[in-house]
């Protein structure tokens, strides 16, 4: 992976936050969490912790309004302005790297210069020998890389990363790193549910472990 | 407001991609093979008697083409469910009903189109008379088209049920049974040279009302079904 620091072009500060109040979240009949609140700015990023079943990935579907929000409120710019990077994120197995990665560039990148083009973005995540490659071929890491490589074709100024550093190995890590902060030094907002504890998060949200009730972060 | 370049240019790039996945999985050929051994198959089971497996063509046709296409639907967004595409569609401005429709569509180009193409293929093994075979295509092509969009709103409310192609296709058969009826009666017609404008006419009719329609019932199937 090259370690050449990318540079996304500036978000407007202004629409880049988000907030929540009393936001809660029940699936099954069952409470996840409920009393939520939080105010998140441009130039932040946030770790999401929780033991797993605790609603972190609830909670970044409900911000991205890919999940209903049944309690409470919730303040954020349209989903456009936001990446969703889910455990699954549209790699069909039978389409090559490339394919995948420019037609995700078409979906997301509507109006939006790249910050790197295909080519460039999958050299940069250490895919440029896979370009041709089924994505069914690659490992879970390769994977995972070529989910965040979405992140620099198409930019957009609030990033939801659902446990990211998944499958990722050191040199990964460090990449999603330098692009976290790239993205954050463009007035970027990042939230991460993760079971690390990132040196260059600035704020963290713990879900309780039994639906319990929040009283700020 | 996305501009109408920003909303229609990722839908192009949607039906390429679902029709070279089509081709290059199992639905057109999977499709095809069980259109093909079906319609193969019959003249075995009935015998050599030749006028009546004519007659009973119009009829054994479309049961299988309409069978063909039920056996495709599930995946039409089962696959994009599962690898967590369809989360990634509702980020986008695109609205929901246009992907449905482009879905719909994609279905139609790379499943039911390959199907009418080899129906003479299959017509020559009941007996259809060369001369019918143009008429044979024209009325298949006519009512495919409602198949395929019909079929989406079975394929989104089965959507997220793991193994949902049983679910869908029972869903999906009732409101198959107009194009069949329709269908079955314009080839009949046609195949007695009987004038068959009037049939042909209404298998368009549903399927441009289906095209319309059911983008709007598929999307909110998929609302509920998924958020």
């Amino acid at each position: 992976m090259m370690d050449k620091a990318v540079t996304f072009a500036p978000y407007d500060a202004e629409k880049v936050f988000l907030s929540a109040r009393q936001l809660g979240c029940q699936r099954g009949g069952r409470v996840l969490f409920q009393g939520l609140d939080f105010d998140l700015k441009a130039g932040e990023v946030v770790a999401l912790h929780g033991m797993n079943g605790s609603g972190k990935t609830s909670l970044l579907r409900m911000i991205a309004g890919l999940l209903a929000i049944a309690d409470g409120a919730l303040n954020a710019p349209p989903a456009l302005s936001m990446h969703y990077i889910a455990h699954q994120s549209g790699l069909s197995p039978r389409l090559t790297v490339s394919e995948i990665l420019r037609f995700w560039q078409n979906w997301l990148g509507m109006g939006t210069a790249p910050a790197l083009d295909v080519e460039a973005a999958l050299a940069h995540l250490g895919l440029g020998a896979q370009a041709d490659h089924m994505s069914g071929e690659l490992s879970a890491g390769q994977k995972r890389r070529l989910a965040l490589a979405r992140l620099l074709v198409a930019p957009r100024p609030i990033w939801l990363l659902d446990e990211p550093t998944t499958a990722l190995d050191a040199a990964g890590q460090k990449t999603l790193q330098n692009l976290i902060e790239s993205h954050l030094a463009a007035n970027g907002l990042v939230m991460m549910a993760t079971h690390d504890q990132p040196v260059y998060v600035s704020q963290k949200i713990q879900l309780p472990e039994t639906g319990g009730q929040l009283h700020g972060v | 407001m996305a501009s109408n370049k920003a909303v229609l240019s990722p839908l192009m790039h949607l039906l390429r991609r679902d029709i070279k996945l089509s081709f290059r999985g199992n639905s057109t050929g999977l499709t095809l093979g069980f259109f093909f051994i079906a319609l193969t198959f019959i003249p075995f089971g009935l015998g050599p008697d030749l006028a009546l497996l004519q007659k009973l063509a119009p009829g054994l046709l479309w049961v299988a083409l309409c069978l063909s296409v039920l056996l495709s639907l599930e995946h039409m967004f089962q696959a994009d469910i599962e690898e967590g595409g369809f989360d990634q569609f509702l980020l986008s401005p695109v609205p929901l009903e246009l992907i449905c429709f482009t879905k719909a569509l994609a279905h139609w180009v790379a499943v039911a189109l390959p199907l009418v193409i080899v129906s003479p293929l299959g017509g020559i093994f009941l007996n259809i008379r060369p001369q019918d075979m143009f008429i044979l295509i024209m009325v298949l092509m006519a009512g495919s088209l409602a198949l395929s969009f019909l079929g989406m709103v079975g394929a989104a409310l089965a959507a997220s049920i793991v193994r949902s192609g049983f679910l869908a296709a029972l869903l999906v058969m009732p409101l198959y049974v107009p194009i069949l009826i329709f269908g079955s009666t314009a080839l009949a017609k046609a195949f007695q040279g009987g004038a068959v404008g009037s049939e042909l006419t209404l298998l368009i009719l549903m399927g441009l009302a289906a095209g319309f329609l059911t983008p709007l019932a598929a999307a909110a199937a998929l609302r509920a079904r998924l958020m």
